[in-house]
């Protein structure tokens, strides 16, 4: 049976199995969404080995410390935060016993006190029990100046933190910060009893074994190949249902899905298989290949200090010009779906009534004129001693990239718009050209989501511009008050559904301000072998591992 | 001869000093950087960047930046990796071991089957043999070795399934003998270019000999024919391939970048791409001063050893 089926992200296996008891019939499920047998079970224990072929290879094992997606993904096997986000958004309870919220009590009326209950039945790897002690080292950790850490965003706002017994703690925060739920998500809880007594947590021999309370257990790297990890079966969530997880590096996109062909990795992971062989890839028997939608956005970014882009018909203008299906079929072969909004459409906060765009070079035109930019000798548009020019940048090497770039030129030209190219190698492109603004517009995939919160207030408020000084990466240098408003309201609103509506309107504000041009949403095509079970995408992680825990082989 | 080492010592220690200094330089000049990988990175703020690399002395001068790296390489310590934050000797150390296996046996491979091929090429001049070797040699050197190592996968792999599809052994199976089941096909496929290149150079250099005075007196001496091959003519057609041999042993043990890739082995190669692409200077500097060091020090061993094997040749 050949295993292929486009699946809608949200349609998860456990919404599925939801509809299944409803309709009392098979036959509403995608083909294989569950596997051949329409109810397989995981086995009573452990058995069998996965491996997860990356394209990149893990190597930060202290899950506190700067990593890439890939180092995510073990990191949710090894580890597991206070709380984890599934695939419809919702925040569940992992070491916490439940989800703080005002409601319950866990969160104060005024944002400000948290109180976290947690599990009493969790161990460390090597048999120690999990307290409160070791979130509370885990989160002063995070913001040790001597400490090599990562985002510090959100913990630098936490103050007091007081054990009140090994299953309870709480803390006060500087001001009220929404997001932060969303922020310890992504925070794994390091032990203490292994790392307090290192005079140096960077250099840790933990950093190399990783210790962790997750549904997998470390047990060897051999660098450059793979990581083994055995399955943890003390574990006190689901799972695990596999001996043994692999984790390959094979560096070359090519050859990783060779190896899928060929039967060497079970599951292809990160970066995934290459748009064109996907029609291949969903005609080989025995494997599993579904298109799942990323949460990363292409636009075409503009910065707003030019004083080409700072007349809103311009930007209006150039988005009627944009040809967003041409670029989708002809170079990505249909498979991502083009978008209004910056949020990913599977998030619990995307807006769905943005208004529609409509590729009109004559719509285009008239903008342009009415705006009084005239075309000068050249066929150029200018006003007020402005030409309408400007470079375009992405990362050199990126051939679906240039194309669509080469594409956008000559429509861009029929409007009398001169859009010239200037690519560049990727250090140079993402370094200070990107981070400081160097650029007139980039092609640019972004991820503009920091895990499931919808806050982006470092992309898009004006304080958040590095080049003026701001903390963040509003990159393009997008003013607008109504905006700083709304974002500084959302971080300071803690009930999802009041919280939706202000991110509504943020993207309502962007959509009609324009400051990034939304072409499509990406989408990967992913692939496993056939009778692996429990493979779940979440938009809300950076990385498909997410939950490894639960996968097995139904045999 | 210890007068000769002495000053071969000295070249090479400033020939280092230099090569350091250079390298170090346009590592650190490329724009870019460690960090320059975060930069997408959702939240990722300057302001942590900048944290980030003051906490790994990346915002010092370079000047001072380099004295503390030389500083360190001269006490033995050749520094940490910024990518996994082990010692830099033990990453190359545990890549060395894929490499030299595999380079190790490609190597047996081209010089035993180009050696057979260039004597018998030239002892057999311009018959069937010999043009067949011409032209299989130059079809080698002229078509890439990851096209052979796709085609190879497409046909020994995935369609007849006799090999691996490619790494250097089955997770969960350490045995030598799935070492050997994975060894086949890159190691083939690595040779073909080197068999090549061998068999030329040995049939140039045993066309060279063959006709020599010494050679004819041997064969009027009445030795067989055989004798005269092995002992005359080989022994000193080997002579300049002890040169090319030496001067192989760097690209022994720097690995083979495209192979690597191919069949997903772990080797030196493969380690100075992925060093280079995450911007890893400790990685990087450790391995060019490795190669720079092989390079010397494979040079110094071809010229011993001819000196000892050709009595014309005297050092010092």
């Amino acid at each position: 049976m050949t295993g292929s089926s486009l699946s809608a992200l949200t349609l998860t296996r456990r919404r599925a199995l939801g509809l299944l008891g409803a309709a009392g019939a098979t036959g509403l499920l995608a083909p294989n969404l569950l596997g051949k047998p329409a109810f397989a079970a995981p086995p009573a224990s452990p058995s069998g080995q996965i491996i997860v072929g990356f394209s990149q290879e893990p190597t930060v094992f202290n899950p506190l410390m700067p990593r890439i997606e890939v180092d995510d993904g073990v990191h949710f096997s090894l580890f597991d935060a206070l709380f984890r986000i599934d695939p419809e958004g919702q925040i569940q309870p992992a070491l916490a016993a439940e989800v703080p919220t005002i409601d319950n009590g866990g969160i104060s009326e005024d944002g400000l006190e948290w109180r976290i209950k947690l599990r009493d039945d969790v161990t460390w790897h090597d048999g120690a029990p999990f307290t409160a002690e070791d979130v509370k080292f885990t989160l002063e950790l995070v913001v040790d100046p001597n400490f090599r850490s990562w985002r510090t965003a959100g913990h630098d706002l936490v103050r007091d933190i007081t054990v009140v017994s090994p299953t309870e703690l709480t803390w006060r925060m500087e001001t009220a910060f929404s997001p932060y739920i969303s922020i310890l998500c992504e925070t794994f809880i390091v032990p203490k009893h292994i790392l307090e007594p290192e005079p140096d947590r960077n250099t840790a021999a933990f950093n190399h074994a990783p210790i962790g309370t997750g549904p997998f257990k470390w047990s060897n790297r051999i660098a450059g190949d793979h990581l083994e990890l055995v399955a943890n079966t003390d574990y006190y969530g689901e799972g695990p249902y596999v001996e043994r997880l692999v984790y390959k590096y094979i560096p070359d996109l090519t050859v990783l899905y060779t190896q899928f062909k060929s039967g060497d990795v079970d599951i292809v992971g990160n970066q995934y298989i290459t748009p064109d062989n996907f029609e291949e890839a969903k005609s080989l028997p025995g494997k599993v290949v579904k298109v799942v939608p990323t949460a990363t956005v292409e636009s075409l970014y503009l910065n707003m200090g030019r004083p080409q882009f700072q007349d809103p018909a311009v930007r209006q203008a150039l988005y009627a010009a944009l040809d967003k299906q041409t670029i989708l079929d002809v170079l990505y072969y249909g498979l991502p779906s083009t978008t209004e909004t910056y949020m990913p459409q599977q998030s619990y906060y995307y807006n769905p009534n943005l208004p529609e765009h409509e590729f009109n070079l004559e719509r285009a035109r008239e903008l342009l004129d009415a705006a009084g930019w005239a075309p000068g000798a050249d066929g150029i548009r200018e006003k007020d001693g402005v030409r309408l020019s400007f470079t375009n940048s992405t990362t050199s090497g990126n051939h679906l990239r240039e194309q669509a770039q080469q594409f956008l030129q000559q429509t861009f030209r029929e409007i009398g718009v001169e859009m010239t190219i200037s690519n560049l190698p990727p250090a140079v492109m993402w370094g200070e050209f990107w981070t400081q603004s160097q650029f007139d517009s980039v092609m640019v995939g972004v991820v503009f989501m920091v895990g499931g919160d919808p806050d982006v207030t470092s992309r898009f408020h004006s304080g958040a511009i590095p080049i003026q000084g701001g903390r963040g990466a509003n990159n393009n240098q997008y003013v607008n008050p109504e905006v700083d408003a709304l974002l500084e309201e959302g971080t300071r609103t803690f009930d999802p559904e009041a919280r939706r509506e202000i991110y509504w309107k943020v993207q309502e504000k962007i959509r009609e301000d324009l400051p990034l041009l939304p072409i499509f949403q990406y989408t990967t095509v992913r692939g496993y072998k056939e009778g692996l079970e429990g493979i779940e995408p979440n938009i809300n992680t950076r990385i498909d591992t997410w939950h490894a825990a639960a996968y097995y082989w139904d045999e | 001869m210890f007068g000769y080492l002495l000053t071969r010592l000295w070249q090479s220690i400033i020939l280092l000093v230099l090569v350091s200094i250079i390298g170090f330089a346009i590592l650190n000049l490329t724009p870019g950087g460690p960090l320059s990988q975060f930069a997408l990175t959702p939240g990722m703020t300057q302001e942590a960047m900048d944290r980030i690399a003051e906490q790994m002395g990346l915002n010092r001068p370079l000047p001072v930046q380099y004295l503390d790296w030389a500083w360190r390489l001269v006490q033995g310590d050749w520094g940490t990796s910024y990518r996994d934050g082990q010692p830099v000797l033990s990453v190359i150390g545990r890549h060395l071991f894929a490499t030299l296996l595999l380079m190790g046996s490609s190597t047996v491979i081209s010089i035993a089957l180009g050696t057979w091929i260039g004597i018998r090429g030239a002892t057999h001049r311009y018959s069937l043999f010999d043009y067949s070797a011409t032209i299989g040699a130059m079809v080698a050197l002229s078509i890439p070795t990851f096209w052979f190592g796709l085609v190879g996968i497409y046909i020994f792999s995935l369609k007849l399934g006799w090999v691996p599809a490619g790494n250097m052994y089955t997770i969960g199976d350490g045995s030598v003998l799935n070492y050997l089941h994975h060894l086949i096909l890159p190691s083939i496929v690595l040779s073909l270019v080197n068999v090549a290149i061998w068999s030329r150079y040995m049939r140039t250099a045993t066309l060279d000999v063959i006709n020599q005075d010494f050679v004819k007196t041997a064969r009027a001496k009445g030795l067989r024919e055989r004798r005269v091959l092995m002992k005359h003519v080989v022994g000193n057609a080997l002579l300049p391939m002890i040169t090319l041999a030496g001067m192989q042993l760097p690209t022994l043990l720097s690995g083979a970048l495209v192979t690597e890739t191919v069949f997903t082995w772990p080797g030196m190669g493969r380690l100075f791409l992925d060093s280079l692409g995450y911007s890893d200077y400790p990685v990087v500097m450790g391995l060019l001063m490795f190669s720079a060091i092989l390079v010397l020090l494979g040079n110094l061993i071809a010229d011993l050893v001819v000196a000892a094997v050709d009595p014309r040749i005297r050092l010092g």
